[in-house]
């Protein structure tokens, strides 16, 4: 096993080598590189269409690469595909979130596919985090879709992956939840954890270190 | 900003996350459950649905008992599979929609265990309903009470069966435009053995023979889809997300 040092010095976590994809006719990226290590944003950037979903879809393997690989501490994420799971949080276009249940039980069952319970009393104090302190008993097919988009902050606030893949985070987020959402990312990158992120803002975390991958 | 001030007091969660076999199972079971319980209907109309097409043959071939007794398991068991069959396109088809199914396959949990939650699951809220119910059912059609019972039994042992396959297909069919005709097309022709040798353990015990080879048969199906058939429904679901 190689344990690669990024230029910053610290071990690389997540690594994509010579990756390529084609979605139908059009080659969407290849022979694309990148290296993230922990404490490190890395900002997908480029034009829509440009297959920035489509690339942190292939870094968590929900779709398929064309070619090469991606590492995770130094390791194939195809021979041990559980282990890089279970350290990765995704939050993509899709909420995952059932309308018929309420937002501490979306929260709850949330947490517990990831296979990190969380307590009543966690769960409450982490939805109080994100604003939706009375709003907990209400099923969540009568909440914003900002308000929607804060289950998911608390679920992140939660859960404890170390990679945190984001499709587009800030969307559909009003001004105090953009601050809530880079203060829970700024949180996690102190606390040695690192993040992938497509999105169209600038996103400037006061601590950790951002950095970009443009594709198209 | 008190939230953000709130947030940034809590230190981050320090345990990795685990999965396992039971723990996607369970999830998927209570989740689900919870689910069917808020919004009882679909499980009401599916019980609804089987008593009244089980009822409508006396109505329409007449009242002659002997044709009725004749008649009577292989109309509860095409009743009871028709019902199974409405509620399939729900299994998977909502939680494609809303992300859920992306989740779960990323989760560190195995496949087979949450897919075999969510089979559990839908048995739970279809099949064992129309289980409980087909005894009333076979008193309309003048079955004996040994005869009532092995019906009982060959739909405990054939719904689940009816499940498993009808899962698989359900995530095969994910996806697809026309994804209802293309289940129906692909899931009931899978459910012939079952209605065969379900429908025939009912009629062997009525004309005095023993049902034990059709109960046999019947769960060694149920044991053979019961292993293999959770794996496929893992696999179905990776490509239909992709």
């Amino acid at each position: 096993m190689t344990t690669a040092k990024h230029r910053s010095g610290l071990p690389i976590v997540l690594q994509g080598r010579d990756l390529a994809c084609r979605r139908g006719p059009a080659l969407l990226f290849s022979g694309l590189d990148f290296e993230v290590s922990g404490g490190e944003l890395l900002c997908v950037r480029g034009p829509n269409g440009c297959g920035k979903t489509t690339l942190l879809r292939c870094v968590t393997g929900l779709t398929r690469l064309d070619r090469g690989t991606i590492l995770w501490h130094g390791e194939s994420a195809l021979r041990d595909p559980e282990r890089m799971r279970a350290g990765t949080a995704y939050a993509g276009h899709l909420p995952g979130l059932k309308d018929d249940l309420t937002a501490d039980e979306n929260l709850e069952f949330a947490l517990r596919l990831r296979g990190a319970g969380a307590t009543a009393a966690r769960r409450r104090e982490a939805l109080a985090a994100v604003g939706l302190e009375k709003r907990q008993r209400i099923p969540a097919r009568r909440l914003s879709a900002g308000q929607r988009r804060r289950i998911g902050l608390a679920r992140l606030f939660l859960d404890p992956a170390q990679l945190w893949v984001l499709d587009e985070p800030l969307t559909a987020l009003d001004d105090a939840g953009q601050a809530l959402f880079l203060d829970l990312l700024d949180r996690h990158l102190a606390n040695g954890g690192l993040a992938l992120a497509a999105t169209h803002h600038r996103l400037a975390p006061p601590s950790g270190v951002v950095r970009e991958l443009r594709l198209g | 900003m008190t939230e953000a001030s709130a947030l940034r007091a809590r230190a981050a969660p320090a345990k990795a996350a685990e999965g396992s076999f039971s723990g996607g199972f369970a999830w998927a079971m209570a989740r689900d459950l919870r689910i069917a319980w808020r919004h009882p209907d679909e499980a009401v109309l599916t019980v609804a649905f089987f008593a009244l097409v089980a009822s409508l043959f006396p109505l329409g071939i007449g009242a002659e008992p002997q044709l009725l007794a004749r008649i009577g398991p292989g109309v509860i068991w095409v009743g009871a599979l028709l019902a199974a069959f409405l509620a399939l396109p729900n299994i998977f088809a909502s939680d494609y929609i809303d992300g859920s199914l992306e989740q779960m396959t990323l989760s560190p949990h195995p496949a087979i265990g949450w897919a075999s939650g969510k089979i559990a699951a839908h048995w739970i809220v279809s099949g064992v309903p129309l289980t409980l119910l087909s005894p009333l059912i076979g008193l309309q059609y003048g079955l004996t009470p040994d005869t009532l019972v092995v019906q009982a039994l060959s739909l405990a042992l054939g719904t689940p069966v009816l499940s498993l396959l009808g899962g698989a297909c359900a995530a095969l069919a994910l996806g697809a435009r026309g994804g209802g005709m293309l289940l129906a097309l692909l899931a009931l022709p899978l459910f012939v053995p079952i209605l065969i040798f379900g429908a025939g353990a009912a009629e062997a015990q009525a004309t005095g023979m023993t049902p034990m080879p059709h109960l046999s048969i019947l769960l060694a199906a149920l044991i053979a889809a019961t292993v293999g058939l959770p794996f496929a429904v893992g696999t179905a679901v990776r490509i239909a997300v992709d």
